[in-house]
């Protein structure tokens, strides 16, 4: 467990969106790909992912269809919309300059100030 | 694991294309109400789809499937939690989160019962006494009368010295003829008639109507026909009735028989026309008569015909609808012309005359205006009282909140919203004030029926339906969700303040400040609205006492009234006097009997008879040059002794003061001042009366009270029955035996005399009771209001001073065990309370003493009273006193040992 980053808030959203860009996925899919593109880094709490992936949909970045999973089970599936991609696009822009701003502020040497 | 998709298929929700308009739309329609349950069934199957795809995966590690979907389950955690977050984050389901606050409010409020109870009584009683005036305000004043087309419907009123609704018939006449702003005028009168239908001979309240009274209000009859102005030849030319629904029900039990029927009014043949429609009772909103009878009968009725004379102001209202097109500013122009005519033509009679229109429900404005006012001024004041409950509530909601600020803080921390937290404090508001309001409304409800079937004035048939209509049941509803929101509102900065580290770190303790407060600020409010309240009770309480106690001038007590209408039973001329001889000598015989004293009206009833009276030097006997009005009284000899009114100087009358000897008059102290300057001038003075008449006066008797018992000193004048006979025969009889043997020995002498002559006994002190029913209705609202208005205070001042108590236990302690006094503690401890308690108090107090004003006009009572003063200032003590009681002995018991170790 001490190896799993703990979630940023806000940043649950954004994993959904990328997970969900790589190809339709149905909810416990999310969670898979999530934790695969993250190399088990980032583990999702199950019932967290469900709230947010409504929500997605209501903002109109997720579609939801049902159909049938890889298992033959009926499943829901959820693939982006336009404004999905969008938002995804500009989320992705926004976390890697935080994420450089952060990174070269901590990155910062005593004798640099 | 390849989270493969391939095979999935879409349109599995598609609706087909090109389907009819109308299925589509029903199909919506079912969609909104299966909406929830679908959601609810969609969620169900992801979920359950979710478990099964776990649960392969782990069946793929080695487990067997029932382990695995358990442990599946069990990874997935609460379900109940899932479908909250799910719903809210689908835009919450609104309807659902709502209940789910319901349900957590409720369970709040069982946890505190104590507060729930207060807070819900408090508010039924307010939110009860705002339906309960309203309902009658509604009944009174907005709802219109029950007739088509109310709102062109307009009274005509002089104005005189007040406004007066009254016309002579004769002028009447001249108005529906020369105006030209109404379709017609309608005119009527009413009085008691007795009506024989072949059983016992009974009294009636019958509205004697001009002929177009029906065509022109508008109605169709129920059974038969009404009389129209066509059935008018002359007086006493219309032997017709009409009778009231509700007459015709009770008295002939809906027999459709009686059209056509003949039946004796007053000892005359008259015929059963038809019967009105139901609700119909006149024009009068509150006055239940029996019948319409014509107007032009009116000597059949009353005994006196005076159709004739334009200076007796008999005809009780005049009405009509404006034509179309006509303001009511023109329509008062027109008349006034009209009035210019009458100073003109009729100098003597008329004068000068101005005219205004009124509505017709109440009377004009003669009890229009001061019942307006009077309501309107109940309204607020109730409106008070629930401003003081919201501000007690408020402040009560605040200190809880303060109380829950570690709850709120740990809900803040684990990540709710303000907006939540804020939306489940107004679902507790809102919920408390309407279970309060539901309370209230029922209570009214109860009240209201009850008000609706009271008769206050057993000698007259009163009828006012304030029963709650669609409209009260709607104005409580708005004014408990105001209140909720209004009071659920005042912790709202509180909660928005809250910082839950500050809170969660250094306890709820460090929160109470010394600084000046929203809740102090309520509860000043409080106590200075309720201070307004005692105030005005105080007032109306005492000017309803001295109003009791005043000297009215004659004395009630051992006095029994017996009162009759000679026409009634067809007495008329020369036999109306012999017979009230015959009835006081037959009276007087009666054992224990001391006196007997007749009067066509007494003083101090619902009617009185004012009339101008001249100068002996004036000659030119036009209104103008009247030296004063009047009331006069037509009195038999024994009267003043019956009556227990002292004579002060000069004699009474004998029965030798008859037609043939010279005119005489006993006037009253008032009357000998304004006009004769002195009671010695005014003995064998002369006056005149408007027909020129010249009275000696032969006495002067006491100053009474005639028209209201709050009036200024009014002049009257006594004239013997002898000279102005009178068939409207009011009998006192004193005497100091038990009133109920009395009043049967009074009956079956009259009744001895006459089997045919109805006629009414009563004490004359419960007979006063019309007379002081206005003034004890407003005493009485007013008490209950400023009751209402000292029990809030009571619970605001103890919440606040519990709530600071229970917060300082802790400092209160310290200082204790440091050695402070009992009165250091107790200034400590509730020195802000009696601050708030004298400031509020203080600001009602003037507030109350300028509001008392307008009631100080209604009882002649002075505000700055320094009995009122004391009164309104005691109480408030007490209050204060009552309220601090039981917190300041908890102060005082505070034992400093057990409260640190307990901390």
């Amino acid at each position: 467990m001490t190896d799993q980053a703990q979630l940023l808030p806000g940043t649950l959203d954004l994993l959904i969106l990328k997970a969900v860009s790589l190809g339709p996925l149905h909810g416990y899919g999310v969670l898979l790909r999530i934790g695969q593109i993250s190399d088990r880094a980032l583990l999702i709490e199950q019932g967290a992912l469900y709230p947010a992936l409504f929500r997605l949909v209501r903002q109109g970045l997720l579609n939801a269809s049902w159909g049938t999973s890889e298992n033959n089970r009926r499943a829901k599936f959820y693939e982006l919309t336009a404004a999905g991609r969008k938002r995804l696009q500009e989320e992705t822009e926004g976390w890697n300059r935080l994420a450089a701003a952060i990174g070269s502020a901590l990155a910062t040497q005593p004798e640099e100030v | 694991m390849e989270p493969a998709c391939r095979r999935h298929r879409f349109g599995a929700r598609n609706p087909t294309r090109g389907s009819m308009k109308l299925l589509a739309y029903l199909r919506s329609l079912a969609a909104k109400f299966l909406h929830r349950s679908q959601l609810a069934d969609d969620m169900e199957e992801e979920l359950r789809s979710h478990i099964q795809h776990r649960a392969d995966d782990l069946e793929r590690t080695g487990m067997d499937r029932a382990a695995a979907e358990r442990q599946a389950r069990i990874e997935f955690g609460g379900q109940g939690r899932f479908k909250e977050e799910c719903h809210e984050a689908l835009g919450g389901n609104f309807i659902e989160s709502i209940i789910n606050d319901v349900r957590y409010a409720l369970r709040m409020l069982r946890k505190s019962p104590g507060f729930t109870l207060t807070a819900v009584v408090t508010l039924a009683l307010a939110i009860g006494a705002n339906a309960v005036v309203f309902a009658v305000l509604n009944t009174l004043i907005l709802r219109p009368l029950n007739v088509p087309q109310p709102e062109s419907l307009w009274a005509i009123e002089r104005k005189a010295s007040f406004v007066d609704p009254s016309q002579s018939y004769p002028d009447y006449l001249d108005l529906r003829e020369r105006n030209r702003s109404f379709e017609d005028l309608a005119g009527y009168t009413a009085d008691e008639a007795g009506l024989d239908t072949g059983q016992n001979p009974s009294s009636v309240w019958v509205v004697l109507a001009t002929g177009n009274y029906f065509d022109e209000l508008r109605l169709q009859p129920y059974l038969g026909r009404f009389f129209h102005a066509s059935d008018e030849h002359g007086p006493n030319s219309a032997p017709y009735i009409v009778l009231t629904y509700a007459y015709w029900h009770s008295r002939f039990h809906d027999d459709p028989g009686v059209v056509g029927r003949v039946v004796q009014l007053n000892k005359h043949p008259y015929t059963i026309l038809g019967v009105g429609p139901p609700g119909f009772h006149g024009t009068l909103l509150f006055f239940d008569v029996g019948l319409f009878v014509p107007m032009v009968n009116v000597e059949q009725i009353e005994g006196t015909s005076q159709l004739n004379a334009r200076d007796s102001r008999w005809v009780f209202m005049v009405m009509g609808h404006l034509k179309p097109g006509v303001t009511p500013a023109q329509a008062v122009s027109d008349l006034n012309s009209i009035g210019s005519y009458f100073e003109k033509t009729y100098p003597k009679e008329d004068g000068k005359m101005d005219f205004l229109l009124a509505r017709p429900s109440l009377y004009g404005d003669y009890l229009g205006r001061p019942l307006r006012a009077f309501m309107t001024a109940l309204m607020l004041l109730a409106g008070l009282i629930l401003l003081a409950a919201c501000a007690n509530l408020g402040s009560l909601f605040a200190a809880r909140a303060a109380d829950r600020s570690r709850e709120v803080a740990l809900r803040l921390a684990l990540g709710s919203t303000r907006r939540r937290i804020l939306r489940q404090l107004f679902t507790e508001a809102v919920l408390i004030s309407l279970i309060g309001g539901a309370v209230g409304l029922w209570g009214s409800v109860v009240l209201l029926r009850g008000l609706s079937v009271w008769q206050p004035m057993p000698r007259f048939p009163m009828i006012l339906d304030v029963n709650p209509d669609a409209k009260v049941y709607i104005v409580a509803l708005l004014l408990t969700l105001a209140s909720g929101f209004l009071f659920g509102a005042v912790p709202v900065r509180q909660v928005l303040r809250t910082n839950p580290y500050e809170v969660v770190k250094a306890g709820s303790a460090a929160t109470f400040g010394r600084r000046i407060t929203a809740r102090d600020v309520l509860l000043v409010l409080q106590i200075t609205i309720c201070g307004v309240l005692i105030t005005s009770s105080f007032v109306a309480v005492r000017g309803l006492a001295r109003a009791l106690h005043s000297n009215l001038g004659f004395e009630p007590q051992n006095a029994m009234l017996l009162d009759t209408q000679l026409a009634m039973a067809g007495y008329s001329g020369d036999k109306v006097l012999s017979m009230q001889k015959r009835m006081i000598d037959a009276l007087a015989a009666i054992p224990g009997v001391q006196f007997v004293g007749l009067a066509d009206q007494p003083p101090l009833h619902e009617s009185w008879n004012p009339s101008n009276v001249f100068t002996d030097q004036t000659t030119d006997l036009r209104p103008a040059n009247a030296a004063s009005e009047a009331i006069q009284y037509n009195i038999s000899p024994g009267y003043f002794q019956a009556a227990g009114t002292a004579l002060l100087a000069g004699r009474t009358f004998t029965w030798h003061d008859d037609k043939n000897s010279p005119r005489v008059a006993v006037i009253n102290q008032e009357f000998a001042r304004r006009i004769f300057g002195s009671i010695p001038h005014a003995l064998g003075g002369y006056f005149k009366l408007p027909d020129g008449t010249r009275i000696q006066v032969v006495g002067v008797a006491q100053d009474g009270r005639y028209t209201t018992i709050t009036e200024v000193p009014h002049p009257a004048m006594f004239l013997p029955i002898q000279q102005s006979p009178s068939a409207q025969t009011f009998l006192i009889v004193r005497s100091e035996h038990d009133p109920q043997q009395l009043a049967a020995a009074m009956k079956s002498t009259v009744h001895e005399l006459d089997p045919g002559l109805p006629f009414y006994i009563q004490p004359w002190n419960k007979r006063l009771d019309t007379a002081l029913f206005g003034l004890r209705l407003a005493a009485l609202s007013l008490g209950v209001l400023g009751v209402m208005g000292a029990v809030l205070s009571i619970t605001g001042i103890f919440g606040m001073a519990a709530y600071s108590v229970s917060k300082r236990l802790k400092e209160l302690g310290i200082r204790i065990a440091l050695g402070a006094r009992r009165q250091e503690v107790l200034r400590a401890a509730l020195g802000r309370a009696f601050q708030l308690l004298a400031f509020g108090s203080a600001a009602g107090l003037i507030l109350g003493i300028l509001a008392g004003r307008v009631l100080a006009s209604l009882y002649r009572e002075s505000p700055g009273d320094p009995l009122v003063l004391g009164g309104a200032l005691l109480t408030m003590l007490l209050i204060g006193l009552l309220a601090t009681w039981i917190p300041a002995q908890r102060a005082l018991s505070i034992n400093p040992l057990i409260l640190l170790r307990e901390e």
